[in-house]
């Protein structure tokens, strides 16, 4: 089932959350929409879900929502058949785990509805899906918020849904029970293949789970690609800003490259991206002083000081870094391996 | 030692000096005066105790304030729930005003609403002349009883469930919508359901305020032995008969009843909040 939106747009009161937006979702993709709050993911999600109205648009074959090819923008919500789990899990706390799970089931007409005992079989297949056999005569208060995230993802997998959306997720939850889950996702979504779409703000998140990533700022997309496309070759100043940390120099005293014209622009280097050396290693090194050295993880960061007063960080492997003997207060050279310059005509 | 350390860490600071309070001011307040009227009623013998009760005039009066004080805590609740729901979901002219309309039964001495009751209900008033043309008696009636009790309920049952509305999770609703319940569906299967304690409170409150209301029921009943007695007026009139015994008897099983019927309540509020996880 493939969802598309063509040239949407979204106002409340006089606030744009949604400008133009276009995005073609296919069958059995994972697509993650990544940006800050107030860049309008969720509002673009919930007008996905039919949770949202879309605007109206001025032209007729614009402001449309497809899903497999058919305009769905007049089907509410119900209607839509589309599963979508909120990022505080809006489990139905009087019910137990399993009446969760069956709700979807047992909200259907007479004549679509399945048996009870057929509704017992799948909730039954559903709780061992999500690794919570044993646990159906519980109720949403007495599980962990992991726990409820994966009750709320399987009452919206009961209904088969063709679109499964999800808003932040994992938001709610602590690192480490994030980070399991974003893993049990990606594996759940090879099994069951629905056509699924993920609001995030963790940058982290997007590129691991995602097939393809959609970052969003100020109410439109930024750009569309695979996690390695976005990462490697941002089409934007945000895109690199916002998918980790970089460092800006700015072009008047840095030349990365002779054939790069950096007049005027900005030059931005990820921490990775620089080599730390004792002597110059050209015209490109610029000296600097460590400030400080941060040892934990798998590579040492190490913030130095340039001449022309910029803070940078430099991320250098840790087996690399125990080989190089380098203190705080010590002299260096920073050389740039990779860069990417935005200058106002570069810009798109 | 270090045990003990231990849990006097875990508490929060003051909580010997409320508890003890807490106890003191409960045992002035509540348990002393029941403890009185127990020991004045334990002069009386188990025989005089059951004499009292047989009497068909006291059974009458049980059987109306029970019954009125129920049906009006009833109705209280299901249009206390109407009014609480269109008061926090929907935005009106005068909302502000009926808000504020409401609250007024609690304010009100209870001798001054029976006296506005009366002039609107007596078969004169300007409501009661009507349904007397249709054969119905406003007052002087078991019917006017019930009004009154429905009158000086009804806070209780708007003030408890406006909170509980407020606090619901529009998410829940929309999450009910997206699995393909209908509107309908997902009022009486999401909606209503988490609203049962709340409303089971309010029930509680609108209840026990019906069961000991005096002021407001005396001029609207006409007080017509076996016919519009309440319970507390007739322990009013045994006292001014200088009929102290009498007076005890009535009140200790008004008493006893109303504990058992209150703790009836609680107890199913408890199974209900134990089953769901929220303690």
């Amino acid at each position: 089932m493939s969802v598309e939106v063509q040239h949407v747009n979204k106002t409340f009161g006089s606030y744009k959350a949604i400008q133009d937006v276009s995005l073609k979702v296919h069958s059995g993709e994972l697509v993650a929409l990544l940006g800050p709050s107030g860049s309008g993911k969720t509002t673009l999600l919930r007008m996905i879900a039919g949770l949202e109205v879309p605007d109206q648009p001025v032209n007729q074959d614009e402001g449309r929502i497809l899903f497999f090819d058919q305009d769905v923008a007049t089907r509410s919500v119900a209607e839509r058949q589309v599963g979508f789990v909120f990022q505080h899990y809006a489990l139905f706390k009087h019910m137990s785990v399993f009446e969760n799970i069956a709700f979807g089931l047992r909200v259907r007409p007479r004549n679509l509805r399945l048996s009870n005992p057929q509704i017992d079989q799948r909730v039954k297949e559903l709780l061992q899906l999500i690794q919570l056999e044993g646990f159906g005569n519980r109720f949403p208060l007495q599980l962990s918020g992991g726990q409820r995230q994966r009750v709320a993802l399987a009452r919206a997998l009961a209904i088969e849904p063709k679109v499964l959306l999800l808003d932040e997720p994992f938001g709610a939850l602590d690192a480490k029970v994030r980070q399991k889950l974003r893993e049990w996702l990606r594996r759940l979504h090879e099994q069951v293949h629905t056509t699924t779409i993920l609001v995030t703000h963790d940058q982290e998140e997007a590129l691991e789970v995602a097939d393809r990533v959609v970052v969003m700022n100020h109410a439109k997309i930024e750009q569309i690609g695979t996690p390695e496309e976005v990462f490697h070759n941002p089409a934007s100043e945000f895109v690199i800003d916002f998918l980790g940390s970089v460092n800006v120099f700015s072009g008047r005293h840095f030349e990365p490259s002779p054939e790069a014209k950096t007049d005027g622009a900005k030059v931005y280097v990820r921490p990775h991206e620089l080599q730390i050396s004792k002597e110059s290693l050209g015209s490109a090194s610029i000296s600097a002083q460590i400030q400080r050295i941060q040892r934990a993880g798998t590579s040492a960061k190490v913030f130095v000081h340039t001449n022309n007063e910029q803070n940078v960080r430099v991320d250098v492997p840790i087996h690399e870094f125990q080989f190089m003997d380098l203190e705080v207060h010590q002299q260096v050279f920073i050389t740039p391996l990779q860069s990417h310059v935005f200058s106002p005509e570069y810009t798109i | 030692m270090s045990a003990m350390r231990a849990t006097q860490i875990r508490r929060l600071p003051g909580f010997g000096l409320t508890l003890g309070f807490t106890l003191f001011y409960v045992t002035l307040m509540i348990v002393i005066p029941i403890a009185a009227l127990l020991l004045k009623a334990s002069s009386i013998s188990m025989e005089e105790l059951v004499e009292t009760f047989k009497t068909p005039r006291v059974q009458a009066s049980l059987r109306l304030t029970f019954g009125a004080s129920l049906l009006a805590a009833t109705i209280n609740t299901f249009f206390g729930f109407i009014a609480a729901w269109s008061l926090v979901r929907y935005r009106f002219v005068g909302r502000r005003l009926i808000d504020s309309l409401i609250d007024l039964p609690f304010a009100m001495p209870t001798a001054v609403s029976g006296i506005a009751l009366m002039a609107i209900y007596a078969p004169t008033g300007i409501v009661g002349k009507h349904f007397l043309a249709w054969g119905i008696k406003t007052a002087i009636s078991p019917l006017g009883v019930l009004i009154a009790l429905i009158f000086i309920g009804f806070p209780f049952a708007v003030r408890t469930m406006q909170p509980a509305i407020e606090e619901l999770e529009l998410e829940a609703e929309q999450a009910s919508a997206s699995l393909g319940a209908s509107r309908f569906q997902t009022f009486l299967r999401v909606t209503l359901p988490s609203l049962i304690p709340a409303a089971l409170t309010g029930f509680t409150l609108a209840l026990a305020r019906a069961l000991g209301e005096y002021g407001s029921v005396i001029f609207i009943a006409g007080n017509l032995p076996m016919r519009t007695e309440i319970a507390s007026l007739l322990i009013v009139s045994r006292l001014d008969e200088n009929d102290i015994v009498g007076a005890c008897a009535i009140a200790v099983v008004m008493l006893a009843s109303t504990f058992v019927l209150l703790l009836t309540i609680q107890g199913i509020q408890w199974w209900i909040e134990r089953k769901t996880g929220r303690n």
